[in-house]
């Protein structure tokens, strides 16, 4: 639960009938079922792209990638044309293709498990060659599919079911910031970090996604966003207390904001930094 | 187009090209290298892409998504390159996307490699295994048809040899016949149409939530069936009348070829079956050709491999003995003494002794 509660009470039913207001679904997320738990942030962030990925006018040019972790179940509702990869591989699929078609928006999705874990290195040289993709990464700190096990990225402290007393970074090592990792590199134009727990930072991570896909299409090189999302499930605290989990122990670590952008280049303790600084000011 | 004097390993790139092979990732390894080498140059001269992956994961992973997009993709490398691969190989073959892979192996150590695959699940890819540089030409044309036609991988097996013999080869494109539409193929434009596309290896599709493991596994495996009935290809001579069928593939079949010919013109009554395509096996073939034989002799540098195929060929109704062995250079490139005239024929020779010893079956 964030530090200001929920903002519907959840320990009653609604004092009036739900209300359709209008229609808020994007033309390429279809209705159809999925199989992803109640609070996960993936969805969000998934629509998020594809709403980006339709504004820019790329419904009928873009090629997504698709990794393995439970966003692979929500792939049939993506109404874009796919190609599923392996655990870890997308970044070098994605690679494949553009070079085939140039003029196509290729992008990829991947959680931190299989891109931080299991292809680290295919994400790593595909920013080092500048290849004009834009990988994306669902980063909730754990392999959800697998029911909340450690990942690379993994906070400090976090409990997960094979760190049950948390991560102790002593036996267990230190998480890796990926954006940091890909920021600095050569054929790196645009990496940022985003979130989708609070209304704000879903905003934000929009604008992210959107300049990601621009410098794409400018054909400036390799582009990154990485999205922070909720899984209550795998972290073992309840549904509604997902968002707050996420900002009170994820953010910390992987903080938010944007890393690089053309020349523009700074590490995630800048951006840690600034928000101190925000806060006290 | 007029014959020229070229290295295997340019015989094959050209060959690729003039099959329309438009996109190419490798990472370099002796005997591969050379391909790579040749294709490094020769691609981008021709509209096409050759990426010098990091690693032999990338440059699979990279023909996959080449491939996905319907352009005439390859990649390749020796057994230990390969064996990095396995887990993409096995997952594009369910993705039912068409790849060529050239295996230039060190020998024929990793002729279960290439049959059998080291990957997860229920699946064979086509291998092709060329006597020389000229029917590697030829093969290499049919691999990106054969894998077009049945949206699957479809191996080149060469070797060292095949890969520096020099030798007067013509590269002309060879019309195969029609094939399919790539309609299947991503380049984005169904978005929004309902019917966007997705290659995917575990069965899951668009508008459908879940999988169905079963009808998935069990569809690929019916196409598999038509591609074992359909695909087998072998060259057989001088089996009708032989005591001693001697079974040989690729650069060391040459070797065979010679001393059966060489026996033959001497009067003995042996013959050589080669397999053209060593999956599918060409086993009804193969069981014919040894109906009337004493015995069947295997020769192959390993332990014994193909021996395995050749008895569930045969099953049990003619003697089966393997004739090669483990032999290699000092560099274990997979050369070695096994791979000499006199060498082969003795061992030809003295398996035709043995053979006259048989019981006429």
């Amino acid at each position: 639960m964030s530090a200001r509660g929920p903002v519907l009470p959840i320990d009653r039913p609604p004092e009036q009938p739900a209300r359709r207001l209008g229609h808020f679904h994007p033309r390429l997320l279809t209705g159809a079922e999925h199989d992803l738990c109640p609070g996960c942030g993936e969805p969000l962030a998934i629509r998020l792209l594809l709403e980006v990925i339709d504004e820019l006018g790329c419904a009928e040019r873009a090629i997504g990638v698709i990794g393995i972790g439970c966003y692979t179940a929500f792939t049939p509702t993506m109404d874009v044309d796919l190609v599923q990869a392996l655990h870890g591989r997308a970044p070098s699929v994605a690679t494949g293709a553009k070079r085939m078609r140039p003029d196509a928006l290729l992008f990829t999705l991947q959680g931190d498990g299989d891109m931080v874990n299991e292809g680290l290195q295919e994400v790593i040289h595909t920013a080092a060659r500048g290849e004009a993709v834009t990988c994306v990464l669902l980063n909730n700190g754990v392999f959800g599919e697998t029911g909340g096990h450690m990942t690379a990225t993994t906070a400090p402290g976090q409990r997960t079911k094979n760190t049950l007393d948390g991560r102790d970074t002593a036996y267990h090592g230190h998480p890796i910031r990926i954006a940091d990792l890909l920021a600095p590199l050569g054929g790196t134009v645009y990496a940022a970090r985003g979130s989708v727990h609070d209304a704000a930072n879903v905003v934000k991570t929009k604008a992210m996604l959107r300049r990601a896909l621009e410098t794409q299409l400018e054909g400036r090189g390799f582009s990154f966003v990485e999205i922070l999302t909720m899984c209550p499930t795998g972290w073992f605290v309840p549904t509604a207390e997902g968002p707050g989990y996420l900002d009170r122990v994820l953010r910390p670590v992987h903080a938010t904001g944007e890393l690089r952008n053309g020349e523009r280049c700074v590490t995630s303790e800048t951006l840690l930094a600034e928000a101190r600084a925000r806060d006290e000011g | 187009m007029t014959r020229a004097l070229l290295e295997g390993s340019e015989a094959i790139a050209r060959a690729a090209l003039a099959a329309g092979c438009r996109f190419f990732a490798g990472y370099p390894m002796t005997p591969f290298t050379e391909l790579l080498e040749h294709l490094a140059a020769l691609l981008p001269e021709h509209g096409g892409v050759c990426i010098n992956a990091e690693s032999e994961l990338e440059a699979i992973g990279m023909a996959w998504g080449a491939a996905a997009t319907g352009a005439r993709a390859a990649t390749g490398s020796t057994g230990q390159g390969l064996a990095l691969m396995q887990e993409s190989l096995s997952e594009i073959t369910r993705a039912e996307l068409p790849l060529v892979v050239f295996h230039m192996a060190r020998g024929q150590y990793d002729y279960h490699q290439a049959t059998r695959g080291g990957g997860h699940g229920d699946y064979r890819h086509v291998v092709l295994a060329p006597i020389d540089v000229g029917e590697a030409v030829a093969l290499t044309q049919l691999a990106f048809h054969t894998a077009d036609r049945w949206r699957h991988p479809v191996h080149l097996y060469g070797d060292f040899l095949l890969a520096h013999t020099w030798e007067s080869v013509e590269v002309a494109p060879l019309d195969l016949g029609a094939l399919p539409a790539k309609d299947w193929a991503v380049d984005g434009s169904l978005g929004g149409s309902g019917r966007s596309r997705n290659l995917n290896p575990i069965g899951m599709r668009k508008g459908v939530k879940g999988i169905d493991p079963e009808s998935f596994w069990k569809r690929l495996q019916a196409k598999h069936d038509a591609i074992a009935a359909a695909e087998p290809r072998f060259e057989a001579e001088g089996c009708a009348d032989a005591d001693l069928v001697v079974v040989a593939f690729g650069s060391l079949a040459r070797f065979a070829r010679g001393a059966v010919r060489e026996l033959r013109a001497a009067g003995a009554r042996v013959g050589l079956f080669r397999p053209v395509t060593l999956w599918p096996f060409p086993s009804q073939a193969l069981a014919a050709a040894a109906a009337g034989a004493r015995r069947v002799a295997v020769l192959e540098q390993n332990a014994g491999q193909m021996i395995d195929d050749v008895r569930l060929a045969v099953l049990g109704a003619v003697p089966v003995v393997p004739i090669g062995g483990i032999s290699s250079d000092e560099a274990g490139f997979g050369l070695g003494d096994l791979y000499a005239p006199d060498e082969v024929r003795g061992r030809v020779e003295s398996a035709l002794e043995k053979s006259a010893l048989e019981e006429t079956p």
